[in-house]
């Protein structure tokens, strides 16, 4: 027999007009705008973009301030506005050795094409609270030096040019592009699906795999070639125009991982590679992907599949925080029905437990 | 990384790089623009203006296979002059007011003889802009380079 319950709706409506009241707060303290929070947490909002999949900064910073900047509820409104939106079609691939630079560094080469740019950085400060920040103190006008025009190439091209390192990754020749937004996921992927999965995951997972394959769990000897945030241009195809349109930039963050080497009876020893490509300023979650990445190509260079990081059906189902959230909060809805049939059930075992314990000691006692 | 395409029409290549001044306009200063320019255009509306997505690609090692890296909102619209030009408007994000101002300012520059206009009044100046922004955000930038010197130890 099944039997439909209902109620709560009053409880449900004063439930989201307190919500709506703790989000406001203080009616004192003036209320948030969304170009406050757009430029002054701007990495929160790029986090937001990046896991939830789309860029766009506004409604990333709406998302943060009607979350009350709970991330991964943040992150879940974005997802489903998405999924209300027409899709357009598929950009070209963004140039990243093009892109208007804001930060690149090496710790492969220290002198490289183009110099090490430090950028707005969190590296080298001490990590003191700074009261001052308290305040409305007015941020000095940062120093300003003639730029060089001369190109940026990647640190992965500069190795390249000597086949010390293998090549950028291919997927096999006219297979389409895969994409996890419209087909269901089926394992083992290549690695263009396993890092459009990675470029959404959550940052906190990935980075704890990171850190385990560095801590021995599938080590890979890794060293940062490059990672560069910048400005990228975008350009759709469209039937209307014969030529790409320009759509505007993109802020992303690109890390390229340089792992120890591999070689065959065919191809001579050269440095493996890993590449993290995230929407945003978020040097963290595109590092984490690069280490991940590489150690997801186990089964390609025959590395012994013996932790978790190389697990790819493990990594890629538990790495969208959207998915793991649904699960794991949907515990709290009505289990009644499941939880009164487990009580039947859990009373019955008892019984027959208690009257079969008499029968067990006095067996035992016999011999 | 664009100017120098092979294959692209040079008519063609002069109205991408048109649409690209006006794809990175902030809508406000291209509104504000469009407004002052006092061009008296009727376009009717053909399609939009309408917001979707796109899905942005990336490629794996940064020049290798493509990938889907996430989605991005874009804004579009499709104008036709009077006169019959069909202007076209792509743009990040999800201004219909920019998208309409894009599209009308796309379909006048088919007509050679108002592009000077254009340019002196609306285009130039965002160009310009960009320009300006562009180059001290590098300038900024570079004022962060590394400046590696070596420290002589010991003595020989």
């Amino acid at each position: 027999m099944y039997v439909a319950v209902k109620g709560g709706e009053a409880a449900i409506e004063n439930a989201h007009s307190l919500l709506a009241d703790r989000r406001r707060g203080d009616r004192a303290v003036p209320a948030l705008r969304l170009d406050q929070i757009v430029e002054q947490l701007a990495l929160g909002v790029d986090r937001i973009m990046a896991e939830g999949s789309l860029y766009d900064r506004e409604l990333a910073g709406l998302a943060l301030k009607q979350s009350r900047g709970d991330m991964i509820e943040a992150i879940f409104l974005v997802r489903a506005y998405r999924t209300t939106l027409p899709r357009f079609g598929y950009t070209r691939p963004l140039d990243t050795a093009a892109m208007a630079i804001d930060r690149r560094v090496s710790a492969t080469y220290k002198d490289l094409p183009g110099g090490q740019l430090l950028g707005p950085t969190f590296d080298y400060t001490h990590r003191l609270l700074d009261p001052a920040l308290a305040g409305d103190e007015l941020a000095k006008a940062p120093a300003q030096r003639e730029a060089d025009p001369a190109p940026m190439p990647r640190v992965s091209d500069l190795l390249g040019d000597e086949g010390l390192i293998e090549a950028d990754g291919a997927v096999p020749a006219g297979k389409p592009v895969a994409d996890i937004t419209r087909e269901p996921l089926e394992f083992p992927l290549e690695r263009d699906a396993r890092l459009q999965a990675l470029a959404r995951g959550d940052e906190g997972f990935l980075l704890a795999l990171a850190y385990s394959t560095q801590r021995g769990y599938a080590r890979t000897h890794p060293v940062v070639g490059e990672i560069r945030i910048g400005e990228a241009e975008l350009e759709l195809d469209v039937p209307e125009l014969d030529f790409p349109v320009p759509l505007g930039t993109i802020r992303v963050t690109e890390c390229q991982m340089v792992n120890q080497f591999k070689g065959s009876a065919k191809v001579p020893p050269q440095f493996t590679r890993g590449y993290g490509l995230v929407f945003g300023q978020s040097e963290r979650k595109a590092m984490a992907m690069a280490l991940c990445d590489r150690a997801l190509r186990a089964s390609e260079f025959g590395e012994d599949i013996v932790a978790p990081a190389q697990d790819e059906e493990f990594v890629i189902s538990h790495a969208d925080n959207v998915q793991a959230t649904g699960f794991v909060e949907h515990l709290k809805l009505p289990h009644y029905v499941d939880f009164q049939a487990e009580l039947d059930l859990v009373r019955r075992m008892r019984t027959e437990f208690e009257s079969g314990l008499g029968e067990d000691e006095r067996r035992e006692a016999a011999e | 990384m664009h100017g120098n395409r092979t294959g692209a029409k040079p008519e063609s290549e002069m109205r991408r790089q048109m649409m690209a001044v006006l794809a990175h306009a902030p809508s406000s200063r291209l509104a504000g623009l469009w407004r002052d320019a006092g061009f008296d255009v009727a376009a009717e509306p053909v399609r939009g203006p309408e917001t979707g997505l796109v899905t942005v690609r990336g490629r794996i090692g940064g020049g290798g296979a493509a990938f889907n890296v996430g989605e991005a909102t874009v804004t579009r619209a499709t104008v036709r002059l009077a006169s019959g030009e069909v202007g076209h408007s792509y743009a990040l994000g999800r201004d219909q007011d920019k998208a309409r101002i894009a599209a009308t300012i796309d379909a006048l520059w088919q007509k050679p003889e108002l592009r000077p206009r254009l340019e002196d009044l609306i285009l130039s100046p965002l160009r310009l802009e960009r320009d300006v922004n562009a180059a001290r955000r590098a300038a900024e930038v570079a004022a962060t380079k590394v400046d590696f010197f070596t420290m002589v130890r010991g003595e020989d």
